[in-house]
């Protein structure tokens, strides 16, 4: 215990543990946002490809196709993170010329999170009332028009939600990749923690990581909500402002 | 014009083939208000889906204006789609689209530039009733003023065709009938053609011109509503037109005829003029009558009296009387 406020009168004292900090705090943001926007975008074609490719979709895909496509996204999804990112590794030895540091811990996160994502997409894609796409089709609508004036524009506020999920999940993630030589607040804890049993830098990184994902979350959270049109809050937003709005024509009531 | 030739549905199930539609020919002129009856399971909503090829017949030929629908590429298929219209039970609209933008929508897949969709769609909100709605979201909406959204949007794309399915069935009697109005008024004055699936003989006889009549997949009857409400041919079409059945009453009788009102001008105070004019008392064992555009129609069930002379003046005296049809019923069992 003694060790502990000593450690954390030392972290306090010393300006090399505020930059550490910081510049964690920075690696930390800059991959898990290259890292989920990459991911996001291969998993929300992969979750399209899966609601509309499947019988009885609107362009089922041929069976055996979406069979490969389904098995493919739950073998990537049950293998542990961090065996996959050694897996992966080679990878960005060939992208980026090394094994260990911040970019080289993006590649292997983008595909460890691009199956997980497209189950995400799948879910809010599927929350689309059948018969709001029988109705698409009815008009006249091609396959690219239903995906994108219909399905992403309807799912919009659940999509934010599960990209928030995302997001967080890939922040995790890039925590663990900190152990094998990825950077950013993950490998500032393993580092002073795991390794030099020094618990106060520890808990100062686990802290700023929990302060992230509180912040993300509760963005994510009122984003959803505010652009949800179906919900009541954001319905009598809409409906105060016309009322504001009839209130500004002269002679109207 | 319409015309389904010979057309069948199967759906594969578990439990084996389950034939939705069999050998199904209408004809539907241009113009027409036309309702198709039936139960629910009888397959109307498969029907009016392959008139637009939402279901793809599993045989036979869905016609527009000449043209085989089932032959076309997916491109024709589409430019087809835009003049044909739909509106539904559950509406359908784009939750997170106002109004004035799920108008547009039509018009936005079909490139139609967004100034003059703009202003076609506020015309249409007006044509509908609901001019101070543009900028509301569905979600703030009754349901009727959703159907009505749903029928501005149905009318963007300058649609021929109408299609209706179980279009007033999720809505209120008075909104149902102010939706109904709506779409009559919208039949005579733009021409447009409407298909109208329905459960509700309220619904048909409120505005449609023609009906068939389905029942397990097959058509049953077609004709006029005035022909097909004043003396139903088939058991399924007596059913729908009298649901609550015209065996009711349990009277003794020798003979019991059944009459129909084929649409005189009102409803004659037949059965007292009957016992003043000859004399004769009869039973009413059973009785619908309705009022189909200000005629009435409808059936009697009368037992007559089991003296045979008295019996043959009342049937004589009735088959003197304009508008009336009658028929013996032989297997009534009271």
């Amino acid at each position: 215990m003694d060790k502990f406020f000593a450690d954390f009168s030392e972290m306090l004292a010393n300006p090399k543990y505020f930059n550490e900090f910081a510049f964690g705090i920075w690696e930390t943001l800059y991959s898990t946002v290259i890292a989920t926007a990459v991911a996001y975008l291969l998993g929300l074609v992969l979750g399209v490809l899966l609601i509309m490719g499947e019988r009885g979709g609107i362009r089922p895909l041929p069976g055996p196709l979406m069979k490969v496509l389904n098995f493919v996204i739950n073998i990537v999804r049950s293998v542990p993170f961090l065996i996959l990112m050694l897996c992966v590794l080679p990878l960005s030895m060939v992208l980026l010329g090394t094994k260990i540091g911040t970019p080289a811990s993006i590649p292997p996160l983008i595909i460890a999170a691009a199956p997980f994502i497209a189950r995400l997409v799948e879910t809010s894609l599927r929350e689309l009332d059948k018969g709001v796409l029988e109705a698409a089709q009815a008009m006249g609508c091609t396959t690219w028009q239903i995906v994108s004036k219909v399905m992403v524009p309807e799912c919009l506020p659940s999509l934010i939600s599960s990209f928030t999920t995302a997001f967080i999940t890939i922040l995790g993630y890039g925590a663990m990749a900190g152990a094998i030589g990825g950077g950013g607040l993950g490998k500032i804890a393993i580092n002073y923690g795991y390794n030099r049993y020094n618990y106060a830098v520890m808990l100062v990184a686990v802290v700023l990581i929990v302060i992230l994902v509180q912040i993300f979350q509760s963005i994510g959270s009122r984003l959803a909500a505010r652009l949800d049109k179906r919900l009541a809050s954001g319905g009598r937003r809409a409906f105060k402002k016309q009322i504001q709005r009839d209130k500004q024509i002269p002679g109207a009531m | 014009m319409i015309e389904l030739k010979h057309i069948s549905k199967v759906f594969p199930t578990a439990e084996g083939e389950l034939h939705a539609l069999t050998d199904v020919t209408l004809t539907i002129g241009d113009g027409d208000v036309y309702g198709i009856v039936g139960m629910s399971g009888a397959g109307k909503s498969t029907l009016v889906r392959c008139i637009n090829l939402l279901e793809r017949p599993t045989s036979g030929q869905v016609l527009i204006d000449g043209a085989d629908l089932c032959a076309m590429g997916q491109k024709e298929l589409i430019a087809q789609r835009r003049s044909i219209s739909m509106i539904f039970q559950q509406f359908n609209l784009l939750m997170q689209r106002t109004c004035l933008r799920n108008i547009c929508f039509p018009m936005e897949i079909a490139k139609v530039k967004k100034a003059d969709a703009e202003k076609r769609a506020r015309e249409l909100l007006d044509v509908v009733g609901l001019p101070d709605k543009a900028d509301a979201y569905p979600a703030q909406l009754s349901g009727g003023q959703k159907q009505r959204v749903a029928i501005a949007r149905a009318l963007a794309s300058d649609p021929k065709i109408l299609l209706c399915d179980e279009a007033t069935s999720a809505l209120d009697p008075k909104t149902t009938r102010d939706i109904l109005r709506l779409i009559k008024d919208i039949n005579k004055r733009l021409g447009i053609t409407v298909v109208v699936i329905t459960h509700e003989m309220a619904v048909v006889e409120e505005i449609c011109t023609h009906v068939a009549i389905l029942d397990h997949g097959r058509v049953m009857e077609t004709g006029t509503v005035e022909e097909v409400f004043s003396n139903p041919q088939t058991e399924a079409g007596r059913r729908l037109v009298y649901p609550d059945g015209v065996h009711i009453a349990q009277l003794p009788a020798a003979k019991v005829i059944r009459i129909a009102f084929n649409g005189g001008s009102s409803y004659e105070p037949l059965i007292a003029s009957l016992a003043i004019d000859c004399g004769v008392k009869v039973n009413i064992l059973g009785a619908d009558t309705r009022n189909v555009n200000g005629q009435a129609f409808g059936t009697m069930l009368l037992g007559l009296p089991e003296d045979p002379p008295e019996a043959a003046k009342a049937v004589a005296y009735l088959k003197n009387q304009p508008n009336i049809t009658m028929e013996e019923v032989r297997d009534y069992h009271g």
